[in-house]
């Protein structure tokens, strides 16, 4: 596994440092492989991938579209078996634990699917609460409170009592946040949940992720294409390219220049901002491209 | 936000109850002899305390063996039909779904039709046959509703109503063809009809049939209310998604198999029931399973009590009451999703 040894030595420490913390999620050379049939040759792969996550750390998957990024979140969250490797939640492997214990552990907010009967968004928060009931319970004391504190953690107490499909995407994707929070999982995963957002939703969405991976011990993985917020609000990236992880470490040590414009096909401006974070400058395409 | 307990699904459930013990009243009374509601009640105490011998052999003859177990087979019925249909809804995570609408019901009476012509003197062979259909039927309909390994709401209603045609055609087919043998007549197997008098026992199999079929679905209630959101979704909060549609796949097909094949293909209850319980209570799995199988009782044994006494003497089949109700329902509820 030398692999491995060599990118935990890579990375720089400022996050470890600042959290000290035990490993909580690791992802050793799991890879993945998508064929329209058994047998055929494979239409997408996504090659062995290594990094390792703790609490309070915030990983971003960054890579253009069809890198592979949501299959590497897909794996993570258990939802699909890994072609090699393997991924521990503290010690054990995802796609095995049973579907309760592992929504108690590992929340996953989705790009939106739609809801066939109305719902309202208290109700869908409490919904969170489903791993931790047995099949026929109706909700306790303690449901209902986990619930509110969940709305209020995203700041939505107020849409408690209005329907899901009639509040705008911001507020709907904070309410989905807030049923994932409701499951009181140690891991949170997030598929492009800025997707759709306006830019001051977005940062009051990243913020909110930040803090709560600051004060509650969330880790908090995140799949984006978005390279100035992920710098922003990252402590480490993973950058993925065509089904291949090119690198792994802090917003400072991946964005270099040369391989961000390969990534993504783009000529891009690099400087260092504040708090050794970089800041990524758009340009238009150069005459020559 | 109002929150579920167990008392809101009890006292809803007591309120349907009472509903229905109305409406239970009503149709023992009304019909080409008449009881005033005193007759019924002394008569109906004397039969119930034991003291059977001060029973008049008129309430007997007409109560006891043509209007009660007319009565009975139509709430079992009706719970059965609606509590399908709001397994089949989430189920197929669309709300038009039903077993009827889905051709399940026509698949179900093709089975029925085809024991009964093989092989009518194997006992339970009609409902077995039945449940066969019914399974087979949905199986179909589920493939032919998808494309691109996604269920899709439109071809899988499409697929629905041209599988129901085509084996609506083959019962037409089945039955004139072998019109000389014995067998109920073909509007009983296309309409529905409550008025088949049954052996006691195969009443008795119907009710455990119903209870375990539709306590299957019961327990997985809380489930299906996260199931509704989508299947990834509910995997990701912890339902063992591959086992809950099993459980309701086969005791949905149960229950429409154990329904068609003692009254045939009634149809829209069990589509229309579950919309308006979750309009009167809420679209919680958990109340609505309970409050769709009092409802479709309600529904059913009205619709019969309407269909015989409306022409008396002349019958309609019941599902000629129900398709009338429930067509026009239907489209409104296709126009207000397709808005």
């Amino acid at each position: 596994m030398s692999g491995t040894e060599s990118i935990t030595e890579a990375r720089p420490g400022p996050s470890a440092q600042r959290h000290s913390s035990h490993v909580r999620l690791n992802v050793e050379q799991a890879s993945y492989a998508y064929s329209a049939r058994k047998q055929a040759a494979p239409l997408f792969t996504l090659e062995a991938t290594t990094f390792q996550a703790g609490e309070r750390e915030f990983v971003a998957i960054l890579g253009p579209n069809a890198s592979g990024k949501s299959t590497l979140l897909r794996l993570i969250a258990g939802a699909i078996a890994p072609l090699s490797g393997r991924i521990e939640l503290d010690g054990f492997e995802t796609y095995h634990l049973d579907a309760r214990t592992r929504a108690q552990r590992i929340a996953l907010v989705q790009q939106e699917s739609p809801l066939i009967f109305p719902i309202l968004a208290g109700d869908f928060v409490l919904q969170g609460r489903h791993p931790h009931g047995r099949s026929l319970w109706f909700e306790k004391d303690e449901d209902f409170a986990i619930a509110e504190k969940a709305l209020a953690q995203v700041g939505a107490e107020h849409l408690r009592d209005r329907w899901m499909h009639e509040i705008s995407g911001g507020e709907k994707q904070r309410v989905v946040l807030a049923r994932a929070l409701a499951q009181q999982p140690l891991v949170l995963l997030l598929d492009e949940p800025t997707l759709h957002l306006d830019i001051r939703a977005q940062i009051d969405l990243l913020c909110r992720l930040r803090h709560l991976a600051d004060e509650h011990r969330y880790t908090v993985i995140e799949v984006t294409h978005d390279l100035g917020l992920a710098a922003e609000f990252a402590d480490q990236i993973v950058l993925l390219h065509r089904g291949k992880c090119l690198r792994v470490g802090t917003p400072a040590a991946v964005y270099q220049r040369e391989l961000l414009e390969q990534v993504f096909e783009v000529p891009l401006g690099i400087e260092a901002g504040p708090a050794g974070r970089p800041r990524v400058i758009v340009q238009g395409r150069r005459e020559e491209m | 936000m109002k929150r579920l307990t167990l008392r809101r699904v009890l006292w809803s459930c007591a309120l349907l109850a009472t509903v229905l013990l109305g409406i239970v009243a009503l149709a023992l009374r009304l019909g080409a002899v008449p009881f005033s509601f005193g007759d019924l009640g002394q008569n109906l105490w004397w039969f119930v305390s034991g003291q059977s011998e001060k029973v008049s052999t008129d309430f007997r003859l007409i109560m006891v063996d043509i209007r009660l177990p007319r009565i009975l087979l139509g709430i079992v019925v009706g719970a059965a039909l609606s509590v399908a249909g709001a397994g089949f809804q989430a189920l197929l995570r669309n709300p038009l779904a039903d077993p009827y609408v889905l051709g399940v019901s026509s698949g179900a009476a093709l089975g029925a039709i085809l024991a009964l012509l093989a092989a009518p003197a194997v006992p339970l062979i009609t409902p077995a046959a039945a449940f066969l259909g019914a399974a087979a039927t949905i199986a179909a309909v589920y493939f032919l509703g998808r494309r691109q390994g996604q269920l899709d709401s439109s071809t899988l209603l499409l697929a629905g109503i041209v599988t129901a045609s085509f084996l609506t055609a083959m019962i037409m087919f089945l039955m004139t063809s072998l019109a000389s043998r014995d067998l109920r007549g073909i509007s009983f197997w296309l309409m529905g009809d409550l008025s088949a008098s049954l052996p006691r026992g195969l009443l008795w199999i119907l009710i455990t049939g119903f209870f375990a079929a539709a306590g299957a679905i019961l327990t997985t209630a809380s489930d299906l209310n996260v199931l509704l959101a989508g299947e990834r979704e509910a995997m990701h909060l912890g339902v063992n998604v591959t086992r809950v549609k099993l459980v309701v796949y086969i005791s949905a097909s149960v229950l429409t198999g154990l329904a068609v094949s003692v009254s045939g293909a009634i149809g829209y209850v069990g589509l229309l029931v579950p919309h308006v319980m979750r309009m009167l209570f809420g679209s919680d799995y958990r109340l609505l399973i309970p409050t769709s199988a009092l409802g479709g009782a309600i529904a059913i044994v009205l619709a019969d009590t309407l269909a015989r006494t409306l022409i008396a003497p002349t019958q309609l089949p019941v599902g000629a009451m129900t398709a009338m109700a429930g067509a026009p329902v239907f489209i409104y509820l296709l126009r207000r999703r397709l808005a």
